[in-house]
């Protein structure tokens, strides 16, 4: 199968009939601007990780070397589109403007969620694998009936895309995900990052052919793109979303990258896969990718490197600074959005509680 | 059992009513609130053209069209997960589960994201899906179709669990739940789905009950029978029959699962010293046991005897020719009657 690329790993840029008009209007500044954060990205994951080993933090999941995955599928989205990430879409939140340190709430404790969806058409995550694809999906529907796809008006249609990864190929939700879409011809885009491994497990015992065959059997168009690639990335999802918009129905793309750090902070790598695999991928570098061929066309001036440096110290500052004053919610807030409308049993323990918080704070006997 | 004049807002003068079945009562009440609220969606298998098994949607993709009666693929997880997809975009889907057993591969969207969307989202998400399943014995089915697992949706915080066990409350409990911000479970008594009775056809958004109120349905004095979904007509025979032998029995219809109304049971309990539940469902950590608990936490002193517990053995659901040495009969309810009377 055919892996889509416009930038090889030296930044050479090669021709491609079908994907070169999907980014001729990319001028230096557009590219800089995906430059900018995929470096912005990376940064954050860096600070959020140090946070996590400094104890400020439970847990981490790190999106090292997806960068250009998930920053060139996130430029292609238009402003009433949706997306719904899994958790190592930290790329994906920067581009869509979701400030970062509300992300980190569900590593610190304080939070489920962390932002409002509603604000930058980015749902909130789930730690349950491949169980949010069915909602981008009945999301997609409520697009259909809400009249905003196929309309002609770029302003007006809408899609919606699901981030999901490789292991998530293989629960159950994932494939009943693909069957509606494909059933209802829902606007989505199902962006599947294969970064190889699932925790400790290889891709190859997910799917004994390439991920994207997935997509084809339930009768989805798809395409394989380098995902380290963010151009290609970029060029494959804005096709997609166009094939949404107009009321084309699904696409399935995987987008093959690697996870160059652990799954978690918790994770240790070097207990299943070799140090070479890593140096292989890490000649592949996103990142490096795209530097080299700004470089090379004299599109990467000292002063934007230097202003970019001082907005990565200000980023980190800013995750640090955010996360340090994350305090621990009221304990009463457990009881607030238990549900919609009151709830008996709710209502009363909560009175309970407060009554036996209040207790404790006189001093009296339990 | 319940009249025109249980339910505040209404007149028997003014309303029209008519003679249905339990199923038929669901039916119209799906059907108005299709007609009046426009985000109303219904999704399940077989639900278009055949009408679903129990054909308690027949004739609404006709009347309201397949965008709207939704025939889906063969998944009831993709069910669950796109009704919530849906419900995110501001539409409320009501889905069918075709028989109690096959509720279980969409349990994880249940209680994973159904049931708690509202609180990660810190109130910024509602998804008001109901979630139709037509449960318990007593009809003679195959393994996996006679199921009451209410309970396991009743431990899960963020769903509300209902059953009606009247066309009355059928009618206006389906509406009801519709037009809850929450998710919730309605749990259709199919062994009853044929009993009839006068419903009065109220218009869409009249007040109801709420979905969190028992309701005494025969008054007695001597032991209150509490029951919910089919076991309210097993409770009222045996009502019947103790009534020739001088025990009054004091029936109560739950109504409602999760939130339990334990005032009702309470007061109802006071005045009688007696109780006995009553379920389809396994007793072990049943919905007994926590009447139970709260009957003797909150009226201890007012207690004649413990209270007893009339349901399904720790076994799987039996094969149909034996089911009925299963499920809680009139005899057994009153044989618990007996014990509770006994002290």
């Amino acid at each position: 199968m055919e892996t889509v690329q416009l930038l090889t790993p030296e930044g050479t840029r090669v021709a491609d009939a079908r994907y070169d008009h999907r980014v001729a209007h990319l001028d230096a500044d557009a590219l800089r601007g995906f430059y900018a954060d995929m470096v912005l990205t990376r940064r954050f994951d860096t600070e959020a990780t140090a946070l996590q080993r400094q104890g400020e933090l439970g847990l981490f999941t790190p999106s090292m070397g997806q960068e250009a995955a998930q920053v060139g599928s996130a430029h292609a989205l238009a402003p009433q589109d949706w997306a719904f990430p899994a958790y190592r879409e930290h790329g994906v939140l920067h581009v869509r403007g979701v400030d970062l340190v509300d992300v980190l709430k569900q590593f610190r404790g304080v939070e489920h969620g962390g932002w409002d969806p509603a604000e930058h058409h980015v749902h909130l995550f789930t730690l349950v694998v491949g169980a949010h694809p069915l909602h981008a999906v009945g999301y997609a529907m409520g697009m259909q009936r809400d009249g905003v796809v196929g309309t002609g008006d770029p302003q007006r249609d809408a899609g919606v895309i699901a981030y999901l990864g490789d292991g998530a190929t293989s629960q159950g939700d994932v494939s009943e995900a693909l069957v509606f879409a494909g059933a209802s011809d829902a606007p989505v885009v199902f962006f599947v990052q294969n970064n190889q491994w699932a925790i400790s497990v290889p891709v190859g015992t997910q799917s004994k052919v390439p991920l994207a065959q997935r997509g084809q059997g339930f009768g989805i168009p798809t395409v394989r793109v380098d995902g380290n690639d963010v151009l290609a990335s970029y060029a494959v999802t804005a096709e997609a979303m166009e094939r949404a918009h107009r009321g084309h129905g699904p696409t399935f793309i995987e987008a093959v990258t690697y996870r160059m750090g652990a799954h978690t902070t918790s994770d240790d790598p070097l207990r299943y896969r070799e140090d070479d695999e890593v140096a292989a991928w890490r000649a592949k570098d996103p990142i490096d990718r795209l530097r080299r061929y700004l470089e090379s066309a004299g599109e990467l001036p000292q002063d934007f490197l230097a202003d970019l440096e001082a907005r990565s110290e200000a980023l980190a500052r800013h995750v640090r600074d955010g996360v340090h004053a994350m305090t621990a919610p009221e304990p009463t807030s457990m009881f607030d959005h238990v549900y919609a409308s009151p709830h008996s049993l709710v209502q009363s323990e909560r009175a309970w509680f407060e009554q036996y918080e209040s207790g404790l704070a006189e001093g009296g006997a339990r | 059992m319940t009249t025109t004049a249980d339910r505040a807002g209404t007149s028997s003068s003014s309303v029209p009513t008519e003679k249905v079945t339990l199923a038929r009562a669901i039916t119209l009440g799906l059907r108005t609130a299709l007609a009046h609220d426009p985000s109303v969606l219904l999704m399940g298998e077989d639900i278009g053209r055949l009408g679903g098994v129990f054909r308690v949607t027949d004739g609404l993709q006709a009347e309201f069209g397949a965008d709207r009666v939704v025939d889906t693929p063969l998944a009831e997880s993709g069910i669950l997960g796109t009704a919530i997809g849906l419900a995110m975009r501001g539409y409320r889907p009501v889905c069918e589960i075709q028989f109690d057993g096959f509720v279980f591969p969409a349990f994880d969207q249940i209680t994973t994201m159904l049931a708690k969307l509202h609180a990660r989202s810190r109130g910024r998400i509602t998804v008001p899906v109901v979630v139709r399943i037509p449960f318990g014995g007593g009809i003679g089915a195959v393994e996996h179709h006679s199921e009451s697992p209410e309970v396991l949706f009743a431990h899960t915080a963020g769903l509300r669990v209902v059953s009606p066990a009247t066309p009355a409350d059928a009618y206006t409990m389906i509406q009801e739940a519709i037009a809850s911000p929450d998710p919730v479970i309605f749990l259709e008594p199919k062994g009853r789905y044929w009993d009839k009775a006068e419903v009065a056809l109220t218009p869409y958004g009249t007040p109801g009950a709420g979905l969190d109120k028992a309701r005494v349905v025969r008054p007695g004095s001597d032991v209150t029978v509490v029951g919910y979904g089919p076991t309210v007509h097993t409770a009222l025979k045996a009502a019947a029959a103790a009534d020739a032998e001088g025990i009054s029995l004091e029936v109560v219809d739950l109504r409602t699962i999760s939130p339990l109304d334990h005032a009702t049971v309470v007061e109802s309990v006071r005045g009688t010293g007696r109780c006995v539940v009553v379920h389809e469902a396994p007793v072990q950590h049943g919905v007994g046991a926590e009447v139970a608990a709260r009957v003797t936490e909150e009226c201890f002193y007012e207690l004649e005897a413990p209270v007893q517990r009339v349901g399904g053995f720790h076994t799987q659901y039996p094969p149909a020719r034996i089911e009925h040495d299963y499920l809680p009969s009139v005899d057994r309810v009153l044989h618990a009657v007996d014990r509770a009377m006994a002290f």
